[in-house]
């Protein structure tokens, strides 16, 4: 597997920020993730919960609620606001004020006709979904408190609100109030509180479900407006709901960090007669849980602790596979670190600024697994606050160290970089070329001539950097006309050819000396999650988020007979049920068979020259083989060498001096970052 | 004669051993109870016994069955008969409120456990479940056919379902539920471990008696709840943890409004159905609960725990009536008879002495010796009652308590006065470091002048401890204090005993016995006994006072071979044992004591003569405590008992009296023909160990004496002055040999 020099860097201070509502898009599998820093995330539910897309936040954005009407996604905030997002370019595509305060909730009908939002002055205000925008239609009657929560029946005729100590059901033709449940107050200190109704369900047997602040999930009967059931399901609050698409399920989160279900079964069993049982208990988070789904086949739950956890619901799966496995997802499944490899430089992405280190430099040798005495301790160089209140969606650092680049979703920037022994200093590039506005991805080529962005409808621009002039070259299309964004991109070591993978699943070559497309990989129904194009044999590898590998052959234009091998044999069962995708590829120009890869919890040498593992043979086998005499060592070994000596791993990348550079974020760290969960009685306390 | 075995709530009848040697019954102190409002019944021993729930008297002990009783069931039918089973391999239908066997089923099998299901009336159904072959067995009145295999022998891992359309069982991993409509099984298995580490084997099941909800209680204290379980994929199941040690037991009240359980921990939990979240909590109920039922009207719940208790709770969790039997444990201290209640003193409840009084047969109260609090958690070391001694007139207790190994031994000697006031013992000083080491003998001294102890330790010495007015304290309470510390060549001393009029005390120090004066404390002599340790030291009593025994000059012992489980009665003035008892119980024998009768009995037989004057009462391993007594004491005890059953009968009509008495007098006159048959039987029998010579005998006596690893008892009681000068010849002969 080779010896190498690693940094291992924990200097940067990732922190993820917390979930605040998901919603689901039945059709095309995906979740939206709308976290309290503004930013939204598309996650694809059909191809392991793979992140395809994100849309940067922005500060004081405070999203509240998402909404689905179709393929498009809108989201409501205390802003005052409803605001569409243009998911092809990840970004908002425009904003429209709703005049009734900041707004807590916002909900579609199932006939994709209206959304509903819920204000802070108690109005329920419903908006026509129409081409390209959407147009106020009515207030419902206004209310006296905030409406927290609302759900639409399935038929579109009624509405149920949440709202303080009470709930409301509204007709939506005339307007008008037709129930008002009261909803009593929690016991003892919290009797003077008001009881926030924090989520509501409304079924399409007229069954509305509601979680309140007094820790209950309440069933009531909107005929008469009376409770039928009440579950005392926490001592704090029940944050979330949401029902399965069979209406047989109903999950809540709460307080405590638990997600309990709620089934809909017979009492007694083969008579029709129902009731909502009290079920499950799943426990995955530290913290509250903000925002619940009920997939039918699993439970997603995202909430303070800034995990999204998907728990299968085994019962409901048919076949056991890959998807039947417990995800937390904790990272972004792209990377937020770029490397100047010949400088040693780390540039790390936080959502309002840039920090460029310095890496420390040791001239010590020790032994396998020991610790090599720093002779020059790792510097932050700088630290570069953005202007303007986006967040940052793309950076990068050139390989030589000079140049920085970053994207927000209206500017770009690139900024050179002037180190003198000590003395560093950093000025911003002023006439860049018109077409740089913003890009979605960013990158280098080796020699630091040229930078790629990639922009609007898969197209990536060009442009040459040199001491003074900075030229608009050309820009590069695909052939295909996807006008879904690039979200990787991966130049080779020679310069003659560039990588672009985008949402479509898309991967294409571009020559650049000729400036023009060389060849479109075929499409392969999983998402790209690393690519990287090796050094020597310019063979373009890439990993897909359902753990296949494929290597493809730029000059033949075909797959290489190592990858159609590796299609033959299949993957180890092992490597295909990890539950993180691999971020990051990089090579060994020492060792051109060797491509190292991680994902959040190992990282990995596959040895081309080795054999394939078999289903029968040992996966994870490094400790086995160590224990093996020399001889027996070649007779046991297969391609896939793992290490899992590295915590929570955000990048690994191997630098020109054959060190490897492993940045960590543990997960303690984060988590004692959080605030204080909820106190909770424990055993013998 | 008849062996009695105590420590059930009532004497336990047994066989004459002489007659019929192989049916040994046993107590054991599960009980598998169900009850009505009224009366509670529950299996124990081999009898049924029916209990009044607001007197906590025992109405009846329905006998008959020849095996231990596994189980007792209402008649659905009939709610005044109750069914039970045996592993004698009988079913016996009995009517309980006049205690008469109605029926009695024959199925060859040991019978490990019952249910009874309403529905399924007319003919009850049964499972029977035993062991070697693990068939199930469902049984209509004859003919029986196999429900579930691989059951748990359990009893309370197997419950009926709502309505008796189904039934499940857990074993292990898996619960297993069978429909008897559709004649299928559905099988639910769980993980021996997850991640947590949790242990999610099966202990207990009930089910719903509305709902279609099966309760099961884990090994890790979870209670899950199951439901749509005849789905083979979706079925579902909600988990609630409370528990820190494994659920022992499950039992629904039948509305199904709440659901009870317990485990080791002694606390009974109430969870409510319909709020999941709610539980309320009964603690402090005794030793760890093996099974709770409750009452047909849901009104009583009742617990049983491992200690042979059952308390009886009203339904608002109040507890309202205990039952208290001999509290099974690990016994450290001797037995000793409390010579002012007559009571059995032993170990009863973790760091309690119980009075056990031997003619009622019930516990008269439980001393806390250590006062702290006891908690249940396996593994912790808590302080336990290690040894109890009385003085000649019950006026003091003396009591250690330990706690740790060896090497972080922590230990106390407690002295309790009686109170004539308050008719009580009460904690008079706490001696915390008595010694450097574990105290291994005490005694009183018999004198009536002065009220002291002798303590002797591993440290090397024997302390004297007496009772006196502190003067510098000028306390009105005497307390004690050491008095004077003895100590011979630095050698361990073993066993301390006063001599009859307590002028002379003797401390066996390993091989060699010294005397000393009590009033001097001076040394007097040295006896030396090779070869060996001494074991046991005693004086003899009255006119044999001038004797000192020791280990194998014994005066009237039991010897119990640990192996062979046989009981030998020596006599001081014979070598050869005067009574020999094979194979009294399974196990091996703990402990035993005299104890002397309230009124003394004339028996002709001269064999059983030593029992005149006093009873002997022998532990066992698994902690029956059983005794001998004779045929015509055996007929008391009957009668008493039946006296108790017409004081206690509910409806007592003139016409039911004269019934009740016509039938008794009948079955007397039965009893004592059969007895005079037994007598004519017993004449026949060949005397056939008088024929052995006698040197041969004491050989044998001397060769078990290497055998018998540990001579039980020592503790003996005067029979006559006739024996005393019996005793003296022994003496002469024993040294002559």
């Amino acid at each position: 597997m080779g010896e190498f020099k690693v940094h291992r860097v924990r200097f940067f201070d990732y922190m993820p920020s917390a979930i605040r509502a998901l919603a689901f898009q039945p059709q095309r599998e995906k979740i939206a993730v709308a976290r309290t820093s503004g930013s939204v995330e598309i996650f694809n539910c059909a191809d392991r919960f793979f992140q395809e897309k994100i849309i940067p936040g922005r500060e004081q954005a405070a999203t509240e609620a998402l909404a689905w009407v179709g393929d498009r996604l809108f989201s409501a905030g205390l802003n005052g606001v409803i605001s569409e997002y243009d998911l092809e370019n990840q970004k908002v595509k425009y904003t429209i004020d709703a005049f009734g305060g900041p707004m807590w909730t916002i909900a579609s009908n199932q006939q994709g006709t209206h959304l509903a939002v819920g204000c802070e002055d108690g109005t329920v205000k419903l908006f026509e979904v129409c081409e390209g925008k959407i147009q106020f239609e009515k207030n419902l009657a206004k209310q006296k408190g905030r409406i927290l929560s609302l759900s639409w029946h399935p038929s579109g005729s009624r509405i149920v609100a949440g709202m303080m100590d009470m709930i409301r059901v509204f007709n939506t033709e005339t307007g008008q109030s037709v129930h008002r449940l009261l909803v009593e107050r929690g016991i003892g200190a919290s009797r003077s509180v008001e009881c926030v109704v924090w989520g509501v369900v409304y079924l399409s047997d007229g069954t509305i479900i509601s979680g309140d602040s007094s820790g209950k999930v309440k069933i009531w009967d909107d005929l008469t407006g009376t409770l039928i059931k009440s579950h005392q399901v926490t001592k704090w609050d029940v944050l979330a709901l949401s029902v399965s698409q069979d209406e047989t399920s109903v999950v809540a989160g709460t307080s405590e960090g638990t997600v309990v279900q709620f089934q809909f079964l017979s009492v007694v069993l083969g008579q029709e007669d129902k009731e909502w049982v009290q079920t499950r208990i799943f426990k995955n988070h530290t913290h509250d849980v903000r925002a619940v789904l009920e997939l039918g086949t699993a439970v997603v739950s995202g909430g303070m602790d800034t995990q999204f956890v998907v728990r299968p619901l085994l019962d409901k799966i048919e076949e056991r596979g890959p998807e039947c496995v417990l995800r937390k997802i904790q990272f972004p499944h792209r990377s937020l670190v770029s490397c100047a490899k010949k400088a040693g430089l780390l540039l790390f992405q936080y959502p309002g600024h840039l920090e460029l280190w310095r890496l420390g430099e040791s001239d010590g040798h020790g032994a396998s697994g020991s610790v090599l005495p720093v002779k020059r301790k790792p510097e932050k160089l700088l630290h570069l606050k953005i202007k303007g209140e986006e967040h940052i969606c793309c950076s990068a650092v050139s390989p030589c160290g000079e140049w920085i680049a970053y994207s927000t979703v209206a500017s770009f920037r690139l900024y050179r970089l002037h180190c003198d022994n000590n003395n560093v200093s950093i000025t911003k590039v002023s006439k860049l070329p018109k077409v740089l506005s913003s890009a979605n991805q960013i990158c280098f080529s080796s020699d630091s001539s040229k930078l790629f962005a990639a922009s609007t409808c898969s197209s990536v621009h060009v442009v040459s950097l040199s001491q003074t002039v900075h030229k608009f070259v050309c820009t590069l299309k695909p052939k295909s006309g996807s006008v879904q964004a690039v979200h990787l991109l991966a130049a080779s070591e020679d310069g003659k050819w560039l990588a672009s993978a985008n949402s479509d699943r898309e991967v294409q070559i571009y020559n650049l000396t000729k400036m023009k497309l060389h060849s479109t990989v075929p499409v392969y129904n999983s998402g790209v999650t690393a690519m990287a194009i090796h050094p020597t044999t310019n063979n373009l590898f890439m990993v897909h988020a359902d753990q296949q590998v494929f290597e493809y052959s730029i000059e033949e234009k075909k797959y290489t007979d190592w990858s159609r091998q590796v299609q033959r044999n299949g993957l180890h069962y092992l490597w295909l049920a990890r539950d993180t995708p691999v971020t990051n590829v990089t090579f060994n120009p020492k060792n051109p068979t060797h491509i190292i890869l991680h994902d959040a919890y190992m990282f990995c040498i596959i040895d081309q020259t080795l054999p394939l593992p078999d289903s029968c043979s040992q996966f994870y086998n490094q400790l086995t083989l160590r224990s093996l005499p020399e001889k027996d060592r070649t007779k046991h070994s297969h391609a896939f060498k793992m290490c899992k000596t590295f915590k929570e791993l955000m990048f690994v990348e191997l630098m020109e001096d054959q060190s490897l550079v492993a940045v960590e974020r543990p997960l303690v760290e984060i988590a004692a970052q959080l605030p204080a969960p909820v106190r909770q009685k424990k055993f013998a306390t | 004669m008849v062996l009695h075995s105590i420590g059930g709530f009532l004497v336990h009848k047994m066989r004459d051993p002489v007659l019929d040697n192989t049916a040994w019954l046993k107590t054991y102190y599960y009980y598998y109870c169900y009850f009505l409002c009224r009366f509670l019944i529950c299996g124990s021993g081999d009898s049924v016994k029916v209990f009044s729930t607001s007197t906590e008297e025992c109405v009846h002990v329905l006998e008959g069955h020849t095996d231990q009783v596994t189980g007792v069931a209402l008649n659905p039918a009939n709610h005044l008969q109750v069914y039970s089973c045996s592993a004698d391999g009988t079913v016996r239908l009995w009517d309980f409120i006049d205690g008469i066997l109605i029926k009695t089923f024959i199925f060859g099998y040991p019978i490990l456990s019952l249910y009874v299901s309403e529905k399924h009336a007319g003919n009850f159904q049964l499972l029977a479940l035993h062991l070697p072959k693990v068939p199930d067995q469902e049984v209509e009145a004859k003919d029986m056919f196999a429900v579930l295999c691989d059951i748990s022998p359990n009893p309370g891992s197997t419950a009926f379902g709502q309505g008796g359309e189904y039934i499940a069982s857990a074993l292990g991993l898996r619960l297993n539920v069978y429909f008897f409509r559709k004649q299928k099984t559905y099988r639910f298995s769980l993980k021996a471990t997850d991640k947590k580490g949790a242990k999610n084997a099966f202990t207990c099941v009930a089910c719903h008696p509305k709902d279609d909800c099966i309760a099961t209680g884990h090994e890790d204290g979870k209670i899950r709840l199951w439901r749509n379980f005849n789905q083979k994929k979706e079925y579902t199941y909600s988990t609630q943890h409370w528990h820190h040690n494994a659920v022992s037991s499950l039992c629904f009240t039948p509305e199904g409004m709440h659901l009870l359980s317990g485990g080791v921990e002694s606390v009974l939990v109430q969870w409510h159905c319909e709020e999941v979240n709610k539980k309320d909590f009964l603690p402090r109920l005794g030793g760890a609960i093996s099974h709770i039922a409750v009452s047909s009207d849901g009104q009583m719940y009742c617990t049983s725990h491992s200690d042979n208790k059952i308390n009886i709770i009203h339904c608002s969790f109040k507890l309202s009536a205990v039952i208290q039997g001999l509290v099974k444990g690990n016994i450290w201290t001797d037995l000793v008879i409390d010579s002012r209640t007559k009571a059995l003193v032993m170990n009863g409840r973790p760091g309690h002495l119980q009075f056990y009084s031997l003619q009622q047969d019930k516990q008269l109260y439980s001393l806390d010796i250590v006062q702290q609090e006891y908690i249940y958690e396996e593994g912790l070391d808590q302080f336990e009652v290690m040894k109890a001694v009385f003085d000649v007139r019950g006026n003091w207790l003396a009591t250690v308590e330990e706690r740790g190994r060896d090497s972080d031994l922590e230990f106390a000697l407690k002295l309790w006065g009686f109170n004539e006031s308050a008719q009580s013992l009460e904690l008079n000083t706490t001696i915390t470091a008595a010694h450097q080491d574990r105290i291994t003998s005490m005694c009183f001294s018999p004198s009536t002048e002065t009220t002291m102890l002798v303590t002797a330790a591993k440290d090397g010495q024997f302390k004297v401890w007496l009772l006196g007015t502190d003067s510098e304290t000028q306390k009105e309470q005497a307390s004690w204090s050491c008095d004077f510390v003895g100590s011979y060549h630095g050698l361990q001393p073993t066993n301390c005993c006063f001599s009859s009029d307590g002028s002379l005390l003797a401390v066996s120090f390993e091989e060699v016995v010294t005397v000393w004066s009590s009033d001097t404390w001076g040394l007097l002599t040295t006896l030396c006994q090779p070869p060996g340790p001494i074991r046991e030291l005693c004086f003899g009593r009255l006119s044999c006072s001038k004797y000192l025994a020791c280990l194998h000059l014994a005066v009237t012992c039991f010897l119990f071979d640990k192996l062979l489980e046989h009981v030998f009665v020596f006599r001081p003035s014979e070598p050869r044992p005067l009574f020999t008892q094979k194979a009294v119980c399974e196990g091996k024998v703990q402990r035993c004591v005299f104890a002397p009768r309230a009124e003394p009995l004339d028996s002709c037989d001269e064999r059983f003569q030593w029992l005149n004057r006093s009873r002997l009462y022998y532990l066992t391993e698994k902690m029956e405590l059983l005794s001998f007594s004779t045929q015509t004491e055996d007929e008391r005890i009957l009668k008493s008992r039946k006296q108790l059953l017409v004081d206690d009968s509910v409806a007592v009509t003139p016409f039911y009296l004269l019934l009740g008495k016509h039938r008794r007098q009948q079955e007397e006159e039965d009893k004592l023909n059969f007895m005079t048959n037994q007598v004519s039987e017993r004449t026949q029998h060949p005397q056939a160990s008088v024929a052995v010579k006698e040197h041969v005998l004491f050989f044998f006596f001397l060769l078990l004496k290497i055998i018998v690893l540990k001579i039980v008892l020592f503790s003996f009681i005067q029979y006559g002055t006739s024996l005393e000068e019996e005793w003296r010849d022994t003496q002469s002969k024993l040294l002559e040999v």
